[in-house]
């Protein structure tokens, strides 16, 4: 034994020399094992004489053939078992022991339980501890609830065993009873509750925890188990990081934030930074980072003992306290400068995982000034990390990045030094995305990040980043200084690369040559040589780019073409029309432009892409708008204002389906009706919708646009217009009547009656809220704009707004009746909070600026009540957001 | 498995020898129910390990979603894996209970061959430490007395049982050898 021992310093490739040599050696008990011949051995458990240790190698074979992995059929796991069930005559106490392991691994059915059950139930009464233990254990992971009754009164008083072993047994396995046979469990609470009291640690920890398993469910029975436990004297390290959690719980449930009302049980979570116990100090310092809206004073002491932890030896302790600072830094930067110092010592730790995540952390506290320190110590770092670290640093960076545009000079060359090293594709595709993120977030960065993804290119062996590139300098390139110096690179790849990059190179240039009328000649030149491309796509680009940039098939526009389709919608009309048969061309004009879900998600992408540049009229309205602007009955009524999400007027499942869409116009408010036809063995023509004003007397009819024919299973359109005096926020409802002719359909012939009847159905009505006027215009900047505005017309009022649910249900009321954008993310509360303030931006009809601060409270009674605080140009339209919410 | 969240949990815990093979692992998690799971996980583990020095004190890493503590001793390697928002030094005593009381149990001659040659024990301490995922004890001696059934026996002290233990368990294997050689 001793020639084979190794040092246990020496590095495990020192090994690999004299494993020749060793192999010889090497005897393994287990050596060409194999299952059949074990089960054959497992015959001698049936032997009148018993052998124990000869029955103990066997059974350790059997563990050894499940443990690698090896399974057992049904009928060889129940024959072991049988077997392994006569091993209960000997009186050997560590056979004993390897028969409850067993008998756990090689469960068999429940019908075959109960052969051994008796034999476990004389166990549990036995007068060793250790018996009683591994047999409550091994019942309690094989019983069904029947039998779980049966001896439910042994393991109730097991609970308070005096045996650590016996008690710790029969609280873990009461654990994973917990889901199936969470009423038997419950009847031990007082069992339970005394064995909190143990003087053995683990018992108290098994007991806390189940005893909080039990009352999860209810915060007042939590609360009271915390209260009780944080006075008295939790011994055991371990129920104390659970009571740590217990309390971390409560915190976040409770409203108090740690500014002007203290939290309850913050005293503790600090007193526990002081315990004996590593595990429990950072479990304490990890509850008061993860304290919601947790305050630079409150996070003070915990970040101090974590600073400690930095510099120890262990690099367990140095990671945990590296990645809950890492943590902190990203909501509180400024907390955690105070250990930049130990921080950088990490750079160097020989655990990559710690030296990352204090670079990263770095990254995040670091001041403007230190950046260029820092990325220098990177980089001598980076060549010997893996690429998951590298990815995580160059997403460090690029947050930076973004954090201090004035240092993209340095970042991106960083980010193109690390561009030119060896990588993954991975590991490339973050650092070529956080250069494209950065060239659409900095302008200044774009012409040095073109130049930087350039020269990649040149040398890059990823098709997908190639392209991906490729594309961005056909729609970044022609728009900078110098557009001509891209044309060399996107040439070179014409030339040297795969065919998918040459199609993509040949769209780039093509988008050059449509965007610069200087350089096109030159294009052409270049495209006209892709012509004789082996590829079929690029030969067919470049012919149909090189007839665009003539002037041919659609002009020099073509090549360019800007889709104002949702592409889903495009596809789906596409498909309806090969369904159909596809008579008659296909008409852009009939695909819808509405997408049905979720549009306003990328309506916003869109705005914080492209900033202020893009028009707002354009950016909330473009889908809905899209139809009324492309009819010339409606040219005259000036720019549309605001469309509303279109409203269902009927049923599901009646014959027709109606929606209705406002458009809002300056003396106008044209009502879309949106008409399809559910049933098939009838024609509906001449549709239109009679509006009843009587209820809304600002309004007068001014015209009708009737439907020819309503369609089946696609949508057509009618429309009423209304009048109503300029500016004027006129309101009301009003009552809608369908107004058509109905001709049936023969169904032996299909043909359709020549007669027809007229017929008219009452649709549901629509009210005419004051949010229609307003529309949703988000400001960038919120407290900049309120600024902006000054107090001239500022109004504020109290409002009380009854019983609510949640503070949530209250602020999504009041932003759905105002109809104005949310600010800064402010529409979400945080849970169970208490008090919460909402930002809101938006513009009235006349082109009116105004703002809204809406404060909101909840009382214990769910009551809530809310001030409202509005800016705005004028005093009136300050007048007109209060009137709303009155008349609401 | 289906626990009150704030318990601390066991993902796995693994004994691999020095080129990655599994010499005993317990998964507790669901996770890695198939055995391709299992031999997956335990390559990628072995790889992002095996190149650092956890010999002088236990190191940690985490990838996938999981924290993995992890000590080599002699030819073995060690791990214990939690989740990623596991209290790392919770996981930490578990390592330590694990391969102390294993290395109590073997006298410190932890190597792979002893290992083998003692492979109830070790199943036994895994048994001990860890419950389907719960942490059941901690501390190595108590674990290795329970291994050993000190005190089931008439109270026999644990040094001397583990003498007679290995002495017969060495006879028994010897005994084997000449059987196998004789075959030959």
């Amino acid at each position: 034994m001793a020639a084979t021992a190794q040092d246990p310093s020496a590095p495990l490739r020192a090994e690999k020399k004299d494993e020749d040599r060793d192999e010889d050696m090497e005897y393994s008990p287990f050596y060409g094992i194999e299952k059949g011949a074990v089960l054959q051995e497992a015959r001698i458990f049936n032997d009148p004489h018993i052998d124990p240790r000869r029955c103990q190698q066997v059974i350790t074979k059997l563990l050894y053939l499940l443990c690698q992995g090896e399974t057992f059929t049904k009928k060889e796991a129940s024959e072991v078992f049988f077997s392994v069930t006569k091993l209960y005559q000997s009186k050997d106490a560590n056979l004993r022991r390897m028969v409850y392991l067993v008998i756990k691994d090689v469960c068999p059915g429940s019908d075959e339980v109960i052969i051994i059950t008796s034999s476990l139930m004389k166990d549990m009464n036995s007068k060793t501890d250790l018996y009683r233990s591994n047999a409550i254990r091994v019942l309690c992971s094989i019983i069904d609830s029947q039998l779980l009754g049966q001896i439910e009164r042994y393991l109730k008083q097991a609970v308070v065993d005096k045996s650590a072993v016996v008690a710790s047994a029969v609280l873990v396995s009461a654990m994973h009873l917990l889901g199936s046979n969470s009423e038997i469990v419950r009847r031990w609470t007082n069992e339970i509750q005394e064995a909190i009291q143990s003087k053995h640690a683990m018992v108290q920890f098994h007991a806390v925890a189940l005893l909080h398993a039990l009352r999860a469910n209810d915060r007042l029975a939590v609360s009271k188990l915390v209260s009780s436990l944080t006075r008295g004297a939790v011994r055991s390290p371990l129920a104390q990081c659970l009571l740590v959690r217990y309390v971390a719980q409560v915190i976040a449930e409770s409203a108090a934030t740690g500014g002007i009302e203290a939290r309850p049980f913050y005293s503790f979570l600090e007193s526990c930074l002081r315990h004996k116990a590593e595990m429990v100090i950072f479990e304490a310092a990890r509850a008061v980072c993860a304290m919601r809206d947790v305050s630079t004073r409150e996070l003070a002491p915990a970040v101090t003992v974590l600073q400690l932890f930095l510099s120890s030896s262990k690099p367990v302790l140095r990671f945990a306290a590296v990645r809950t600072l890492n943590k902190v830094a990203m909501t509180h930067p400024l907390a955690v400068t105070n250990c930049n110092i130990d921080m950088e010592s990490l750079i160097s730790d020989q655990n990559r995982s710690i030296a990352t995540l204090a670079i990263t952390t770095l990254l995040k506290t670091g001041s403007e000034s230190s950046v260029e320190r820092l990325l220098k110590q990177i980089g001598s770092f980076m060549s010997d990390i893996a690429d998951e670290f590298k990815i995580v640093v160059v997403e460090a960076i690029r947050a930076l990045c973004l954090k201090f545009p004035q240092k993209y000079r340095a970042l991106m060359n960083f980010l193109s030094n690390v561009l030119r090293e060896d990588g993954g594709f991975e590991y490339k595709r973050a650092i070529v995305d956080s250069i494209l993120i950065l060239i659409r977030e900095i302008p200044d960065a774009k012409e040095s990040g073109l130049s930087h993804l350039c020269e990649f290119i040149e040398d890059c062996e990823f098709t997908y980043l190639s392209t991906q590139i490729l594309h961005l300098l056909g729609r970044e390139g022609p728009r900078t200084k110098e557009p001509a110096r891209y044309i060399r690179y996107i040439y070179n790849r014409i030339i040297l690369e795969n065919a998918t990059v040459r199609a993509a190179a040949v769209a780039s240039l093509a988008r050059f040559g449509a965007l610069v009328a200087e350089l096109r000649p030159r294009i052409l030149v270049l495209l006209s040589r892709a012509l004789y491309d082996n590829d079929d796509e690029v030969r067919d680009r470049a012919t149909l780019y090189l007839a665009e940039l003539g002037g041919k098939a659609g002009g020099v526009e073509a090549v360019d073409v800007q889709w104002d389709l949702p592409a889903r919608n495009l596809e789906k009309s596409l498909r309806s029309y090969l369904e159909n048969g596809g008579e008659g061309p296909f008409s852009l004009a009939a695909v819808p432009r509405a997408l049905p879900p979720a549009p306003k998600k990328e309506q916003k992408k869109a705005q914080s892409a492209f900033g202020a540049a893009l028009k707002p009229e354009v950016a909330a309205n473009g889908d809905l708008g899209a139809v009324v602007q492309s009819m010339p009955q409606f040219k005259g009524l000036g720019p549309l204002f605001k469309s509303s999400e279109p409203a269902k007027l009927t049923e599901e499942e009646t014959e027709y389906s109606i929606a209705v869409v406002k458009h809002v116009f300056a003396r106008h408010l044209l009502l879309q009706f949106n008409c399809t036809n559910t049933v098939e063995e009838q024609v509906l023509e001449d549709v239109s919708v009679t509006v009843d004003l009587a209820q809304a007397e600002e309004f007068e009819e001014e015209a009708v646009v009737p439907l020819e024919r309503m369609p089946h299973g696609a949508v057509g359109h009618t429309f009423t217009l209304l009048r109503r005096p300029e500016g004027s926020m006129a309101l009301g409802k009003l009552v809608n009547i369908l107004r058509f002719k109905v001709k049936e359909i023969d169904p032996s012939t299909g043909e359709t009656e020549e007669e027809g009847y007229e017929d008219e159905y009452t649709l549901e009505d629509l009210n005419v809220a004051p949010g229609d006027y307003i529309r949703a215009a988000p400001v960038p900047n919120f407290r900049a704009a309120w600024e902006a505005l000054g107090e001239e017309a500022e109004l504020g009022d109290d409002y009380g707004l009854g019983e609510r649910e949640n503070l949530q249900e209250a602020v999504e009321a009041v932003v759905g009746i105002l109809g104005m954008a949310p600010c800064d993310g402010t529409d979400a509360v945080p849970p169970n909070a208490r008090s919460h303030t909402v930002l809101l931006a938006g513009t009235l009809i006349g082109d009116a600026q105004a703002l809204v601060r809406l404060s909101f409270g909840i009382d214990a009674a769910r009551s809530v009540a809310m001030k409202l605080v509005v800016r705005s140009d004028s005093p009136d339209v300050s007048q007109a957001i209060h009137q709303i919410i009155q008349d609401a | 498995m289906d626990v009150d969240p704030t318990v601390p949990v066991v993902k796995s815990m693994l004994l691999l020898d020095s080129e990655g093979k599994r010499i005993a692992v317990k998964y507790y998690a669901p996770e890695w129910a198939t055995v391709t799971a299992q031999a997956n996980y335990e390559r990628s583990v072995f790889s992002k390990t095996s190149r650092t020095n956890a010999r002088l004190e236990a190191e940690i890493t985490t990838f996938s979603d999981v924290i993995v503590v992890y000590k080599f001793l002699g030819d073995l390697m060690f791990y214990v894996t939690g989740s990623q928002d596991e209290n790392e030094l919770i996981l930490y005593q578990v390592l330590q209970g694990f391969y102390e009381s294993i290395s109590l149990l073997l006298r410190g001659a932890v190597e792979k061959k002893t290992v083998l040659e003692n492979l109830d024990l070790v199943l036994l301490a895994m048994d001990e430490t860890v419950d389907g995922g719960l942490i059941l004890e901690t501390d190595p001696s108590t674990i290795a007395s329970r291994v050993a059934m000190r005190g089931a026996d008439a109270d026999v002290p644990l040094a001397e049982q583990l003498r007679n233990q290995t002495f017969s368990k060495a006879l028994a294997t010897a005994k084997e050898q000449i059987a196998r050689s004789l075959l030959k």
